[in-house]
């Protein structure tokens, strides 16, 4: 995080990366959603600048984890209180081994969000 | 044999010390010829900060003077920049038709300032921060009243600033994101920091875009921002970030993407050009730093000479060169498997240190205010060693650690000698320790914290304090009793935080945290509301709302339903309706196709189903009509419930609907630690139910009984009594001072009934006898409602927030991979 310019690696075939948006259109400690075809997908952004993305979909029971509070890295559900770890989609402390949300493969270059989504 | 010719472009950090590196290996190779764009020997670009604060002169920073390129038999042309390589031939062409031939060729060509492409850029003025010309410009506009913007709040940008003001400019620092040096800081770091610059003169600004540089007759005279803020400056320096100088390597047709492409061997596309310093880029990174330019220096010299040897990229840390501010970051914070930070802070000395662990590695560290362990940390993060085995006091530093290493922790403690330090914020030795707990019979860690100091600042020691008296006391030792702490993040109770608010002047979440050593970088879901909660109703006029630290529902002032969508409730005051808002009720319900339409236990009306994006069209509606928030999801003022009372009802004592309304008015909007919901019924009937309330009132003939302490939910509580008063006016005087002293007392999420039951019926009677502290808990009231009492609906109608509304992007054609 160091590194004033950090450049992406080659793409991988098979997937296109898709601008989403800015990284400072996110708030921080915060998540913005986008909607797409297998559901919604959140953007979550911590309060050190790192950004995440996780189907919007909680391992418990389908709750929106866009719409929860986000700390450190994980973000607590507004249903009924999971936390999440952001860059795994799995349940952290207590609520370990009780599913995962799908994470979504995310870069950041630029300053911009991308995503990283299967043309097929 | 003929030496060969080695020609260096760029006579910087980089082009020299590839030099030296080359002169190390093997001095008589190669025939040296150097060019330098800049009129001058080579020096230290990292140094120009302490030239510009006035620190350090030009001399104390050059790094070759003349005699060098003499004395190593080096041909330096100062002032010459290459202009173009004949790949074909094997030569620079130099400025004033200058060719020099060569069999090796090394570009060290740097990188340069970005300027951003804003209106006004070109005026007189406005500047950049990258050699000696650009110092000199800056100190040539320092005077006593004049004033500097530097736009940019990274390491270049807050060098700048602090070198300004030392020089008699008053600085301010404009930065985009919210946080300063976001790449190398974390936000409670970054806060620090933010205080550190202002102490010494440095205002920043925030979150702030630039729009425009506005000038007279060609010269600066003040930035505006897109919020319309105007910053009146003399002198603008931009330091927003640097582009590799890539024109020359371009034009010769050497591989290029952002920097010059180089392989482990430091060669380009052209194997006899090789390249080196910011200029490149090597396994897709560039770097903005000079540790790994020196590696990537001793690379290139071993390819020069002796061959072998490869560039493996570097690891990264950066320390902020500005005087009695010590930072340090290193590595990255993002997080992955197994990722653990540890977080230490002392407040006493303004300390902040956080390491990320990831399986059991050191993954980054941010320090604040004692950087004396970077080093340590840095090098245990290159070397990737496992750091289970110290985990427990990886956060006091190196000498603890070494110190303690490979002990149990008891073991450990009984090992410390007497005079060496537990306590760390309050100097306390262990014998000391054990001395006051032998000698005053203590028994508890509180009580230990009051007669010897240890442990009751930052709370890091409590662990080695509770081993002491385990160790000293044997079974005697009782276990910590008392309320317990807010949260896993700190160790202190609801109440000591709400203290230390008031007493410290403490206005902004990281400040607390920061004030009351909180062990996790931001916080939780359980600490953050309460914060948020306890800075609101401390400072009403002076806190500004933290969104990200509320709930759901209290960002976007709608009850999230188990299907992500949201259900609203007007407001219906006192219960009381009309057929104009029935009737915008019923149209928004057509138009926004809501399924469920529902009166509420409340007295009102709830429309369920609601999709997140329609909610501003839905409340515009609802406004237009006159209807607000009902708060149904606040912890705040909800409901106040009324009967028809005197109004129409042949029992009715007073005007019961009246008075809820006026109730319902005068308080709506207010936060309070849990929700507040009252009632007000026209007899002792009691149609509105307000003996189990939060607060209750029963009109009776001779005037008005004031109920406290009801619920109706998960606990069945009826009311008590608090006071029977004679006019409406001092049933409002009451209530407002009775919330008051709640919202004062009471704990985050402690309803009313729990609050009266940990303090007691009788010291809030106490509180509220005397009418003079009626009257200024009243008087705290009505002025932290003129903050509160406005329509949260009405203000994102308006366009606030809109961001939370409206999905990031419009809708995606194909799904993750
Ligand atoms: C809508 C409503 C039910 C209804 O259809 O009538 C309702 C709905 C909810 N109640 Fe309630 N309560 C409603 C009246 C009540 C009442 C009756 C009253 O207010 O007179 C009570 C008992 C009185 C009391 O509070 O003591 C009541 C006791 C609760 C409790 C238990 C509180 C407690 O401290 O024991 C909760 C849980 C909580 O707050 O933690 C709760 C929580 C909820 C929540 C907010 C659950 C949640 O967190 O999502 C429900 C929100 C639904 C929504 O989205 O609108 N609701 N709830 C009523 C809204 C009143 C209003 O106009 O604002
Ligand atoms: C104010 C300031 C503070 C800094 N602080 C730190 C710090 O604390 N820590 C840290 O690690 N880094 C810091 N840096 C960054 C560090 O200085 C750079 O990473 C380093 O100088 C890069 O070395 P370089 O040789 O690649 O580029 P440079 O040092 O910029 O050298 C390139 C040289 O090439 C010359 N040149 C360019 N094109 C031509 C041409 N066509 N012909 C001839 N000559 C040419 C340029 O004039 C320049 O002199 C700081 C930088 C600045 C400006
Ligand atoms: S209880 Fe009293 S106020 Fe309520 S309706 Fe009956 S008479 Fe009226
Ligand atoms: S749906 Fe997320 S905690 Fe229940």
């Amino acid at each position: 995080m160091n590194a004033p310019f950090v450049e992406v690696l080659p793409l991988e075939p098979a997937m296109t990366w898709i601008d989403v948006g800015a990284v400072t259109d996110i708030p921080m400690r915060g998540a913005r959603r986008i909607p797409g075809p297998g559901g919604d997908i959140a953007v979550f952004r911590t309060g050190d600048g790192q950004v995440f993305a996780l189907l919007d979909v909680c391992p418990h029971r389908g709750g929106p984890l866009s719409q929860g509070i986000v700390h450190g890295r994980s973000v607590t559900c507004p249903l009924h209180g999971r936390v999440i770890d952001l860059a795994t989609g799995e349940g952290l402390g207590a609520d370990r081994g009780g599913g995962c949300a799908p994470t979504a493969p995310l870069r950041v270059v630029d300053g911009r969000v991308l995503l990283g989504l299967c043309q097929t | 044999m003929q030496r060969q010719k080695l020609v260096v472009i760029g006579n910087g950090m980089a082009g020299c010390r590839a030099v030296q590196e080359v002169l190390k290996r093997d001095a008589g190779r190669y025939d040296i010829t150097i060019f330098g764009a800049e009129p001058r020997v080579n020096y230290d670009r990292i140094m120009l900060s302490p030239v510009l604060a006035g620190e350090k002169t030009f001399a104390d920073i050059v790094i070759n003077d003349e005699a060098w390129y003499r004395d190593n038999d080096i041909t330096l042309h100062t002032g010459r920049a290459v202009l173009a390589i004949d790949r074909e031939v094997g030569c620079v062409r130099a400025q004033g038709g200058l060719e020099v031939r060569y069999d090796r060729l090394i570009l060290a060509t740097g990188s340069d300032p970005i300027r951003l492409p804003l209106p006004g850029a070109t005026l007189r003025g406005v500047v950049t921060f990258r050699d000696l010309d650009d110092v000199e410009a800056m100190i040539g506009a320092a005077n006593g009243d004049s004033r500097a913007v530097v736009i940019g709040g990274g390491l270049l940008g807050i060098e700048a600033a602090h070198g300004l003001v030392r020089r008699g400019m008053a600085a301010t620092v404009v930065h985009l994101m919210d946080v300063l040096m976001e790449r190398q800081l974390d936000t409670s770091a970054g806060f620090l920091l933010a205080g550190a610059l202002a102490e010494r003169g440095v205002e920043t600004v925030l979150g702030a875009v630039s729009e425009e540089i506005v000038g007279v007759d060609g010269q600066v005279t003040g930035l505006r921002l897109k919020d319309g803020r105007f910053l009146p400056c003399d002198l603008l320096v931009m330091a927003v970030g640097i582009r590799p100088n890539t024109a020359l390597a371009k034009q010769a047709g050497l591989t290029v993407n952002r920097g010059v492409i180089v392989d482990d061997a430091m060669t380009t596309s052209d194997p006899a050009i090789l390249a080196v310093g910011e200029c490149v880029e090597h396994r897709g990174l560039c770097y903005g730093l000079v540790a790994p330019i020196w590696d990537m220096c001793r690379t290139l010299a071993d390819t020069l000479t002796v061959g072998g040897g490869g560039y493996q990229g570097s690891a990264l840390s950066t320390r902020l060169k500005v005087s009695g501010v010590d930072v340090f970051s290193a590595g990255d914070f993002g997080g992955g498997e197994g990722c653990e930070d540890i977080v230490f802070r002392d407040a006493g000395r303004g300390v902040y240190k956080r390491v990320v662990l990831r399986q059991g590695r050191l993954a980054g560290a941010v320090l604040f205010g004692d950087a004396a362990d970077g080093a340590w940390y840095f090098e245990l993060m290159r070397s990737a060693k496992d750091v289970a085995d110290i985990r427990e006091t990886l956060i006091f530093g190196q000498a603890i650690t070494e110190g303690l290493r490979g002990l149990d922790p008891s073991a450990a403690v009984a090992a410390m000698s007497d005079d060496q330090e537990v306590c760390g914020c309050n100097g306390v030795c262990k014998g000391q320790i054990t001395m006051a707990i032998a000698d005053q019979g203590l028994a508890t860690l509180d009580a230990v914290r009051a007669v010897t100091k240890a442990s009751a600042s930052c709370g890091s020691c409590t662990p080695l304090v509770e081993q002491l008296l385990k160790l000293t006391l044997g079974d005697g030792f009782q276990a910590q009793t008392g309320p317990a702490p807010i949260c896993k993040c700190v160790g202190h109770n609801h109440d000591t935080v709400r203290r230390a608010i008031v007493a410290d002047q403490l206005k902004s979440i990281p400040a607390v945290m920061q004030a009351l050593e909180w062990t996790t970088p931001d916080g939780c879901a359980a600490c953050r509301p309460a914060l948020n909660y306890y800075l609101i109703c401390a400072w009403p006029g002076d806190y500004r709302d933290d969104k990200q630290s509320r709930f759901i529902n209290e960002r976007v002032h709608a009850n999230i339903q188990k299907d992500g969508t949201f259900s609203v409730v007007p407001r219906m005051w006192g219960g009381v309706t009309s057929a104009a808002e029935l009737r915008a009720i019923a149209d928004v319900v057509d138009k926004f196709a809501i399924p469920t339409v529902k009166v509420t236990g409340g007295q009102r009306i709830d429309l369920l189903g609601v999709r997140k994006d329609d909610l501003p069209a839905v409340w515009a509606d609802l406004n237009a009509a006159g209807m607000v928030s009902g708060h149904a999801y606040a912890k705040g003022l909800r409901t106040v419930k009324t009967c028809v009372g005197t109004d129409w009802c042949r029992f009715g004592t007073q005007d019961s609907t009246g008075l809820g309304v006026r109730l319902e008015k005068f308080m709506w909007g207010s936060w309070t630690p849990a929700k507040v919901k009252m009632a007000v019924s026209g007899c002792p009937r009691n149609c509105a139910e307000a003996t189990c309330k939060d607060v209750g009132v029963i009109c009776v003939d001779s005037g008005y009984e004031i109920h406290i302490g009801g619920a109706a939910g998960l606990h069945i509580r009826g009311t008590e009594i608090l006071t029977r008063v004679a006019t409406e006016d001092e049933v409002v005087w009451t209530i407002c001072a009775l919330v008051q002293l709640y919202r004062e007392q009471g704990w985050y999420l402690e309803r009313i009934y729990k609050w009266m039951a940990r303090v007691g019926l009788d010291a809030i009677k106490a509180a509220l006898a005397d009418p003079a502290d009626r009257r200024t808990l009243y008087d705290r009231f009505s002025y932290s409602q003129r903050f509160s009492r406005i329509d949260p609906w009405a203000e994102r109608v308006a366009g606030r927030h809109t961001e939370e509304f409206n999905p990031l992007s419009r809708r995606l054609e194909f799904a993750p991979a």
